[in-house]
C-alpha cells in the first residue's frame, strides 16, 4: 500500500512536469516566436513588444487553457462516476447546450453589461437546470437507463440550440455577432476578471470534489451499494451535480462550447491510473489542462496567421473516440 | 425483553403498488434465518425495507435496541451489511473491492488506507479464499468467486447482522455447499446473525435454524424448519405438489419434486 502512494505521487509529478513543458511550448509558439531561454530576460523588460505579447496575450491564454481543460475533464470524470458510464460528459448530456442557452439569454437580455460575472452565473443556471432535467427524466422504472439519458441529452441540445436561434433572430445585429463569436469556442478572452474567476473557481471545485472522493469510489458499485457502505448517495449526487454545473457553466461562459474534452481525457486517464477517484480526479484535471493547451497550440498554428476554433479540434478527436467507445460497448453487450 | 432483531408490524413498498405488510419477526443474536417464498412474494422488498433503501410506511425495526430508521447511513453500515444478487461490472481489483467494506469506518479527512483496515480486509480475503485473486479485476472472476469477494467486503464492515439476497442461486452444488458451510461457520464462530433469502428449500431446511415463509407480500408462517417445511405449506404457498421426507443424517426436512406425468400415472 505504501507502494501505491509512491506510484500516485509519481503520476502527479509526471503530469506536473508535463504541464510546465506544454506551458512553455504554448508561450513560445505564435506569430512572434519566443525562445524559452529568453523568458526571464523578456519578463524583466516591461517595455518590449515581447513582454506585451506574453503578459497580455499568451500567459492569460495558456492559463485559461489549463484551467478550462482541467475543469471540463474534471466535470466529465465526476459525471461518469455518478452515471457509471464512460460515454457521459457535459457535452453528450446536453449540459453544455443548457449552459449556452442560459448565456445567450443573458447576452440578449443585456445583463452581462451590468456585471460580467452574470455570464458564468447564467451558464451555471442553464447547466444545473439541464443536469437536473436529464437525471429526473432518465430515471425510468428500472433505474437509470443510459440510452434514454444520452437521447434526452441530444434532444435537450437540439431544443437549446433552437431556442438560441430564436433569441438570436429577435435581438440586435451587434448581439448576434457577439454570440456567434463566443459560440465558436476560443481561449482568446480579453476580460481579466473572467480569467481570474475561472482560475479560482476551477481550483476551488477541484478541492471541493476531493471532499467527495470516497463517496465517488463507493458509487462505482452503484447507488444502492454506496448507501449500504454508509454514504447518503442522494445528497452526494446532488452536491456533485452542483460542482459539475459550476465548472461547465463557467467554462462555456468564458470559452464557448468546447466539446468532448470531458470524454477523451477521463477515458485515457482511467486506462492509465485505474478507477480509484483519489488519483483519478487530480490526474484528469492536469491531463485535461495539458490536452487543451496542446489543442490550442494546434488551433493557433495550423492555418496561421488565422486561427481555428478550438472546439473544431477537440470535436473531431473526441467524436471519433466516442464512436469507437460506443461500438465497443455494443460488442460487449452482444457477447 | 427486546430481542436482537425486532421487526414490528412492518409495511413498505413501491409507488407502483406492490408492498409487503404485516411483517412481525424477532430473532436472537447468532441466529441463522432463511426467508423463503415464491418469486414476487416480497422477499427482496422486505430486505430493502430492512436495509433502508425503501422507506417504511409503517412499523419499525429495532436492531440491538436501536431504531434503524433513526440511524445515519454510516451508522447503519457499521451494524448491517448486505450482499445482493447482482454481478459486479465495475473495473476494480478484488483487493480494492474488499477494502471498500472499511469505508464506514474511515475518518473525516483520511486520504490513504490505514494499516489496520488493510489487515482486516486481508483477513477476510484469506477466510473466503479470495486472497489469491487480490490483483485480479472483479469482472474477470467467476460468479462463485465474485460472491466470495462480496462476502469478504460485507464482513470487512464488521456487521452485527448480515443480509444475503439469494447468494447461491447462480452457483453449482460444490460452490453452493462451500458457501453455505462458510456462512454456517461464521454464524457459529463469530456469533454473526445471518438472514438469507434462499430458493432451495432443502438447502434452507438443512442450514437455517429459523424460516420465514412469505406469500403475496405477507408472512405465511414462520418457525423452525420442521414446522415450516411441510408439504401442506409448500402446496398452498407454491401451488406445487411435492413430497417432504427427512434427511437421514441431519434429521431435517428435504423437499422432493414430483413431475406432472408421474402424478397422472399415479406410480409410486
Amino acid at each position: 500500500m505504501e507502494q501505491k502512494q509512491w506510484i500516485w505521487s509519481l503520476y502527479v509529478l509526471l503530469l506536473l512536469v508535463g504541464v510546465v513543458t506544454v506551458f512553455m511550448l504554448s508561450l513560445g509558439m505564435g506569430e512572434i516566436p519566443i525562445r524559452i531561454g529568453d523568458l526571464p530576460h523578456i519578463l524583466s523588460e516591461k517595455d518590449s513588444v515581447e513582454y506585451g505579447v506574453l503578459a497580455y496575450i499568451r500567459i492569460p491564454r495558456t492559463l485559461l487553457g489549463l484551467t478550462i481543460g482541467g475543469s471540463l475533464s474534471l466535470a466529465g470524470t465526476i459525471l461518469q462516476g455518478i452515471y457509471r458510464n464512460p460515454l457521459v460528459e457535459p457535452y453528450t448530456l446536453g449540459i453544455s447546450g443548457g449552459a449556452s442557452l442560459g448565456i445567450t439569454f443573458a447576452i440578449v437580455a443585456g445583463i452581462h453589461l451590468i456585471n460580467i460575472l452574470f455570464l458564468p452565473l447564467a451558464g451555471f443556471i442553464g447547466a444545473f437546470a439541464t443536469i437536473f432535467l436529464v437525471y429526473t427524466l432518465s430515471l425510468g422504472k428500472g433505474g437509470l437507463s443510459i440510452n434514454r439519458m444520452l437521447l434526452i441529452g441530444v434532444m435537450i441540445s437540439f431544443i437549446a440550440s433552437s431556442l438560441m436561434m430564436f433569441l438570436m433572430s429577435i435581438t440586435s445585429t451587434d448581439n448576434v455577432h457577439g454570440i456567434i463569436f463566443w459560440m465558436m469556442g476560443s481561449l482568446n478572452e480579453p476580460n481579466n476578471t473572467l480569467i481570474t474567476v475561472m482560475v479560482i473557481l476551477s481550483l476551488f471545485c477541484l478541492i471541493l470534489s476531493y471532499l467527495f472522493v470516497m463517496p465517488l469510489n463507493a458509487l462505482r458499485l452503484g447507488e444502492e451499494k454506496a448507501k449500504h457502505l454508509g454514504f447518503n448517495a442522494n445528497s452526494v449526487v446532488r452536491v456533485l451535480f452542483i460542482i459539475t454545473s459550476l465548472l461547465t457553466g463557467a467554462c462555456i461562459a468564458v470559452a464557448g462550447i468546447i466539446g468532448f474534452v470531458g470524454l477523451v481525457i477521463p477515458h485515457i486517464v482511467r486506462l492509465w491510473v485505474g478507477t480509484d477517484y483519489r488519483i483519478l480526479l487530480i490526474t484528469s484535471f492536469l491531463s485535461g489542462g495539458i490536452f487543451l493547451i496542446l489543442c490550442d497550440v494546434m488551433a493557433r498554428t495550423i492555418i496561421s496567421p488565422n486561427e481555428l476554433p478550438i472546439g473544431v479540434i477537440t470535436g473531431i478527436l473526441g467524436g471519433i473516440l466516442f464512436i469507437l467507445l460506443l461500438s465497443r460497448s455494443r460488442r460487449k453487450e452482444v457477447s | 425483553m427486546i430481542s436482537f432483531l425486532d421487526i414490528q408490524n412492518l409495511s413498505c413498498g413501491y409507488s407502483s403498488g406492490f408492498r409487503v405488510h404485516d411483517i412481525n419477526l424477532s430473532l436472537d443474536e447468532g441466529s441463522f434465518a432463511g426467508i423463503i417464498g415464491p418469486n414476487g412474494s416480497g422477499k427482496t422488498t422486505l430486505f430493502r425495507g430492512i436495509s433502508g433503501t425503501l422507506p417504511l410506511k409503517e412499523g419499525h425495526i429495532l436492531l440491538d435496541g436501536a431504531d434503524l430508521s433513526k440511524l445515519t447511513w454510516r451508522e447503519k453500515a457499521q451494524k448491517l451489511a448486505i450482499v445482493s444478487q447482482f454481478s459486479e461490472t465495475a473495473e476494480l481489483s478484488v483487493e480494492e473491492y474488499v477494502l471498500m467494506g472499511r469505508l464506514p469506518y474511515r475518518r473525516q479527512f483520511q486520504f490513504f488506507d490505514r494499516k489496520e483496515d488493510i489487515e482486516i480486509a486481508h483477513h477476510y480475503m484469506h477466510l473466503t479464499n479470495t486472497y489469491r485473486l487480490r490483483n485480479k479485476s472483479m469482472t474477470e472472476l467467476s460468479g462463485g468467486e465474485q460472491q466470495m469477494a462480496n462476502i469478504a467486503c460485507a464482513l470487512s464492515q464488521h456487521p452485527r447482522l448480515l443480509l444475503l439476497d439469494e447468494p447461491t442461486s447462480h452457483l453449482d452444488i460444490t460452490h453452493q455447499i462451500r458457501f453455505m458451510n462458510l456462512i454456517q461457520r461464521l454464524n457459529e464462530e463469530m456469533k454473526l446473525s445471518v438472514m438469507m433469502i434462499i430458493h432451495d428449500l432443502s438447502l434452507a431446511a438443512e442450514y437455517c435454524d429459523f424460516l420465514l415463509m412469505m406469500k403475496e407480500g405477507t408472512p405465511f408462517c414462520q418457525g423452525t424448519p420442521e414446522e415450516v417445511i411441510t408439504y401442506e405449506h409448500i402446496e398452498s404457498v407454491y401451488d406445487t405438489v411435492v413430497i417432504v421426507k427427512t434427511n437421514p443424517v441431519s434429521g431435517k426436512p428435504v423437499v422432493f419434486p414430483v413431475s406432472e406425468q408421474r402424478l397422472k400415472n399415479g406410480k409410486r
